[in-house]
């Protein structure tokens, strides 16, 4: 047998290590991606020992969005929800790892906290949560203290103030979910943090020396230095609300495909819903990745 | 009153400042501190209640008269302990394959130069994309008639409600969020300087050898949290769980509970039966509290060295 030239022998290496992964994507990722695609445009039925599949144009589709009639709202209001959600957890999980990265007593602590929601992100939890009795009657007693920003006379003299409309009631709806946001920002702040700490402390030297002030050193140094932190945090923040086990339409889908609709509808709202989170992506990615500065 | 000097009146507003900001900022925490753990100890409280609680009106956050029948009933109907080893064995035995799958993938990744190297990398990341829900219908099936599309001859086994699915998908880095894993442990392989594996070449040791023995020690904190995260991830899972196998599994038997405590008691009450639901919920909480608080140290002091970072 030939001996193979050493570059040879490092790329064989490489293939052997990504090689449970090459079979995985292949089998359990890429086949039934594709098979998903086909049996959205199919009628999929269960006969004795399979299944089997009948041609039926966009009927899938068709009947996701023209007769299904709680498919297109639920759709809306995902999407509408990520769009609102996604920008409030990057400004509060930047700020908040800003807060953890400082030096105080305690903070070992605060951190731990801070990234608890990770580990109680149950959907299960959420759901009795929500029907619950006593966490409601709890809820209830505490969030009159918050509700007060979003109570309606403070709204009604907020909005005659010259501060733009939209901007306002953005805000408004913002602290109107301040838990749930908090909730969802976990890894963000991790990956912030982990972010902040890997800037070098001889850059904010530099710029005291120089005499920046720490508003200057943010815009300056800690924004562009993490600008690709930020776009990261931006793409896994648009997956995970997507992916969310509390994600109202993920639940649809599931009751639609094995609740008696057909298997055909669920998939094809599947695939309507993949389509959604590509473009979403690829439109964030495309605006935000020119600002992005690369170090290197 | 003495007149300051300049510089002493400047110092001074410059620990007022540093003082005030530091108020500030314990405040914040304080605040945040208190919207995440209030869930969490509103449950504790709570399944701690007696339903002679439940009439006093005085009784609000802080049960007068603590109980454990809340804990008893719950872990009666929800068949704890067989739920419990069941979840506890598929989180571990999860975690662990996804955890070498992703470490081995991610390795390769990192550190050897071939064709086809990127496109991995972007198999990786779309999986993160491409939502569950939208190949569940394929992957049950194909579950259900096991053959790896007419390469096994007959009509296929039947891998359903067995650990199969979980065990197959998580030592080829496809299971749950796995993409994620192996990206962690791309970025980390990445920045790890190759002057050590060099001189493990030099001594004549394989890519194997080397691997274990020079590059895994010093991957153990990222690897801690990959593990970690593989095991909540799928201690948490329902929707996997609910798709591939029967109800033996704590998320399950969780979001079952109310349905279970009515048949028990032979009636329903929702205020009483909210103790037990919030027992049930916190016995499947401690598990992963017991874990963070043991971990968290290590986890939170390492995040710099995990590679987290994009």
């Amino acid at each position: 047998m030939k001996r193979l030239s050493l570059s040879q022998q490092r790329s064989l290496t490489g293939y052997l290590f990504t090689l449970p992964f090459i079979i995985g994507f292949i089998l359990f990722f890429l086949a039934p991606f594709i098979q998903s695609v086909i049996f959205s445009l199919n009628h999929l039925r269960i006969v004795a020992g399979g299944y089997e599949l009948i041609y039926n144009h966009f009927e899938n589709f068709k009947h996701a969005l023209y007769v299904d009639t709680q498919f297109l709202p639920t759709f809306t209001q995902t999407v509408l929800n990520m769009i609102t959600d996604v920008p409030a957890i990057i400004f509060f999980s930047f700020f908040a790892a800003l807060l953890l990265n400082q030096k105080f007593r305690g903070r070992l602590l605060a951190r731990s906290i801070f990234f608890l929601p990770v580990i109680l992100s149950s959907g299960v939890i959420a759901g009795l949560e929500a029907a619950d009795y006593m966490s409601n009657l709890m809820r209830e007693q505490a969030t009159n203290a918050t509700s007060f920003l979003a109570g309606p006379t403070l709204t009604a003299f907020l909005l005659q103030m010259k501060i733009p409309r939209e901007l306002l009631l953005y805000v408004i709806s913002v602290v109107d979910r301040i838990p749930e946001i908090i909730r969802a920002s976990g890894i963000q702040i991790l990956i912030f943090l982990a972010g902040l700490q890997s800037i070098s402390p001889s850059l904010y030297e530099a710029a005291r020396v120089e005499g920046a002030s720490p508003w200057q050193t943010m815009w300056m140094i800690t924004i562009p230095v993490l600008s690709p932190t930020i776009l990261a945090n931006v793409v896994y923040s648009i997956i995970d609300s997507f992916l969310a086990p509390t994600n109202a339409l993920v639940t649809y889908i599931r009751t639609t495909a094995f609740g008696g609709a057909g298997f055909g509808i669920g998939t094809a709202m599947g695939v309507m819903y993949f389509a959604a989170v590509s473009v979403v992506l690829a439109i964030v990615v495309g605006v935000l990745s020119r600002h992005v500065v690369y170090q290197d | 009153m003495a007149v300051l000097t300049r510089e002493r009146r400047l110092v001074l507003r410059h620990r007022m400042g540093s003082f005030l900001f530091a108020v500030f900022r314990t405040v914040l925490i304080l605040g945040i501190a208190y919207i995440i753990l209030f869930p969490v100890l509103s449950k504790l409280s709570s399944s701690f209640m007696s339903k002679r609680d439940l009439i006093d009106q005085t009784v609000r956050y802080v049960p007068k008269h603590p109980t454990w029948d809340n804990y008893r009933f719950a872990m009666e109907v929800m068949n704890f302990w067989r739920v419990f080893t069941n979840s506890l064995l598929l989180s571990v035995v999860v975690a662990t394959l996804q955890l070498v799958s992703s470490t081995l993938v991610g390795y390769g990744l990192a550190r050897f130069e071939f064709r086809g190297r990127n496109l991995i990398l972007a198999a990786a990341i779309f999986t993160l994309v491409v939502p569950p829900q939208m190949m569940m219908v394929p992957l049950y099936l194909n579950w259900r008639f096991f053959n790896i599309y007419g390469l096994l001859p007959g009509q296929g086994l039947n891998l359903l409600n067995s650990p199969w699915p979980f065990i197959l998908t998580a030592i080829t880095g496809t299971g749950l969020r796995n993409g994620l894993f192996i990206l962690v442990m791309r970025q980390f392989f990445t920045g790890i300087p190759r002057s050590l594996e060099e001189a493990a070449y030099v001594d004549g040791a394989g890519p194997l050898r080397t691997f274990i023995q020079v590059m895994l020690p010093s991957a153990v904190p990222s690897m801690v949290v990959v593990f970690l995260f593989g095991f909540v991830w799928q201690w948490n899972d329902s929707f996997l769980t609910t798709l591939y196998l029967d109800h033996n599994f704590l998320p399950v038997a969780l979001s079952n509970i109310t349905t279970r405590l009515a048949q028990y008691f032979e009636m329903t009450d929702p205020q009483y039966f909210s103790f037990m639901v919030n027992a049930g919920s916190m016995l499947m909480i401690a598990p992963l509290l017991i874990m963070y608080t043991v971990l968290q140290r290590y986890f939170v002091e390492s995040i710099e060295r995990t590679g987290l970072v994009g």
